[in-house]
């Protein structure tokens, strides 16, 4: 086990942008559309830092998987602190089981204290890759950390989940995804997307990973617009609104 | 022929009703099967789980309750009980968990286990392999297919399902596994029940507030409301961020799914990520002082004002209603 701290990004089109279904059916609207890190991976990048700063770890590492442009936010994450970043080019989006052999393969590599992914990716709301990784690493994992310390050997995670605050302890190399108030990403700033452009920035096949198959399993028949609500009424008052209710029969 | 295996999610002796929102899901694939039989059972692991099972047992459409008992299970650690659910997985032809933090931690798991990929928040069954589910924080809608041949792992959006009714008990078979378990995870803590309070996730009506509560102490003039109505209380992001209130109250694409009677939403402007979790809701009732805020978009009733002066006023009226039905 090395001292270093792998972090899985992926870019995905923009939270603020209102995604739209092409007319022919046949996927999103991406052309002209804003593109960032997955809003979890900057947070799992920070709390990387966050350990480095701490002199828990040596290297960062950003790992990501997609088409040629994701070098965008690669650098992007180098700008941010990661030493050093890997994208495994692919042409096409790719399931997350073999998102996760790819990661295993990178893991196995790098031999990494602990492995850092979002949570979900905004895109596919999949939340799956890390805990996929995990089952195949068979490692820990601690889904969904709103706080995180290290003491060495040991991870103790405490995890949002939907009865509160749950914590766990695991052992290291472990998989860790992370959740929103886990921490505050920081601002990139000028000078360090200066320096990140001679940051190492490797870019691998599949192959070269040794993973042949990574073709789709899954076949998205069709992407449609969900219905939208019928338009709804205004009151003035509390007393009309309370009306309102009664007649939909709500009270 | 196919058979389908529910894994139960609980806490503290009680079955979580999600579960009962799987085995409707279940029987959603069963009906889909047809005229092929395709029977249900549910997975119940624990230390000790005899409420739970019988609890199980008695949802309508359940063949029998598989009663895995170990030590090691007592809390749901999904390095722990992945194993066990994979080396069930053999005898079935879909397995199924709920779209919630239990289930979304776990499955995936399972599924990488027995090295397929998994459907994530079911939402409709088209064939027993064809399934819609939501993406992009329910904004677009997809119809996934997997090869026929391939055991589907998925969880349930519990949002999309009705519970499966109560009927007579299925039997409980217990079940030893050889399988061996990692020690690299322990259980610390968990915050203890919220009790007293309806059920976010279940409740028939829930009152949400956001960052324009601006503290906790006001977000007391909410909970007033919430208990004259007997409803739930949620909160967006910005108001757990702000820690107006703990992280189960978040409503969203990244907190809970909900899909009550009545759902108001006090000073929630309404970002996409929040209304993904409030799209199922029958009714929608927004109290929002800016006229053009997005929640409008979505709201059945809307009112444009000052939140502190419309939501005293509404739980006055609201308990008046109440005394003079009573009397
Ligand atoms: C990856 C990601 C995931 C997210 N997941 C979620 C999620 O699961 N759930 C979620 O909720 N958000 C989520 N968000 C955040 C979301 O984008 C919004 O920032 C958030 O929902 C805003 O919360 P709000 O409506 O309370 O606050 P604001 O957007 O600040 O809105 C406050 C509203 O209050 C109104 N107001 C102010 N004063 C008064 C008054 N006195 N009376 C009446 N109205 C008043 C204002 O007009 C305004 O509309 C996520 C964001 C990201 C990037
Ligand atoms: N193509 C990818 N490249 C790098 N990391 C990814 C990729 N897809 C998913 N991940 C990681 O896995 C997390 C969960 O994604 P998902 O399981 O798709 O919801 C993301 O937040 C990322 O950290």
């Amino acid at each position: 086990m090395s001292r270093s701290i792998l972090v899985a990004i992926k870019r995905v089109i923009d939270f603020s942008v209102h995604v739209r279904v092409k007319p022919d059916g046949s996927g999103v609207v991406t052309d002209g559309v804003k593109m960032s890190i997955n809003p979890f991976d900057e947070i799992a990048l920070e709390e990387a830092l966050r350990i480095r700063e701490r002199g828990l770890a040596d290297e960062i590492i950003a790992v990501s998987v997609g088409p040629a442009d994701v070098q965008q936010q690669l650098r992007t994450a180098l700008a941010m602190g990661a030493d050093r970043a890997v994208l495994v080019q692919v042409a096409e989006p790719l399931e997350p089981l073999v998102i996760a052999r790819l990661l295993l393969a990178l893991v196995q590599r790098h031999q990494p204290l602990l492995v850092l992914l979002g949570k979900q990716a905004i895109d596919d709301d999949n939340t799956q890759t890390g805990q996929m990784l995990a089952a195949l690493w068979d490692r820990p994992q601690a889904t969904f950390a709103s706080k995180l310390e290290l003491d060495g050997t040991r991870a103790r995670v405490t995890r949002e989940i939907d009865a509160g605050l749950e914590t766990l302890e695991v052992d290291l190399p472990a998989v860790i995804t992370t959740d929103l108030r886990l921490n505050e990403p920081r601002y990139v700033r000028l000078p360090e997307i200066m320096k990140a452009r001679r940051k190492p920035l490797d870019t691998l096949t599949p192959a070269e990973l040794g993973v042949a198959d990574t073709a789709a399993v899954m076949r998205v028949l069709e992407y449609r617009t969900p219905p939208t609500r019928a338009r709804g009424v205004r009151v003035g008052s509390a007393a009309e609104l309370v009306a309102a209710l009664e007649q939909r029969g709500v009270l | 022929m196919s058979a389908i295996l529910v894994v139960a999610e609980h806490a503290g002796g009680r079955l979580n009703p999600s579960t009962a929102k799987c085995v409707s899901c279940a029987v959603a694939i069963a009906a889909a099967c047809a005229p092929q039989a395709a029977p249900i059972d549910v997975a119940v692991l624990g230390a000790e789980v005899a409420p739970v099972t019988a609890a199980a047992a008695a949802l309508g459409g359940v063949r029998r309750v598989l009663s895995l008992e170990r030590a090691e299970n007592a809390a749901a650690l999904a390095a722990v009980w992945a194993p066990q659910i994979a080396a069930l997985a053999p005898e079935y032809t879909h397995v199924l968990g709920p779209s919630t933090t239990f289930g979304k931690d776990l499955m995936p798991r399972v599924a990488a286990l027995l090295g397929v990929g998994q459907v994530s928040d079911l939402m409709a069954v088209q064939t027993p392999h064809r399934f819609q589910r939501p993406i992009y924080a329910s904004n677009v809608l997809v119809s996934v297919e997997l090869p026929a041949q391939q055991r589907v792992v998925a969880t349930v959006r519990t949002a999309s399902f009705q519970p499966a009714p109560a009927a007579g008990p299925a039997p409980i078979e217990a079940r030893q596994l050889q399988v061996p378990l990692p020690g690299h995870t322990r259980f610390v803590a968990r915050s203890p029940v919220n009790a007293g309070r309806p059920d976010l996730q279940t409740a028939a009506r829930v009152v949400s507030g956001g960052r324009a509560l601006a503290s906790s102490d006001n977000f007391q003039l909410l909970y007033r409301l919430a208990d004259a109505l007997g409803a739930a209380v949620g909160a967006s992001r910005a108001a757990v961020d702000a820690g107006y209130v703990p992280n189960d109250l978040q409503v969203g694409q990244t907190g809970k799914i909900i899909a009550p009677e009545l759902y108001i939403a006090l000073g929630i402007s309404g970002a996409i990520q929040h209304l993904t979790g409030i799209k199922d809701a029958r009714t929608i009732v927004a109290i929002n002082k800016d006229a053009d805020a997005p929640i409008f978009e979505v709201a059945d009733i809307g009112l444009v004002g000052d939140l502190f002066q419309v939501v005293p006023e509404l739980e006055q009226l609201i308990r008046a209603r109440r005394a003079s039905a009573h009397s």
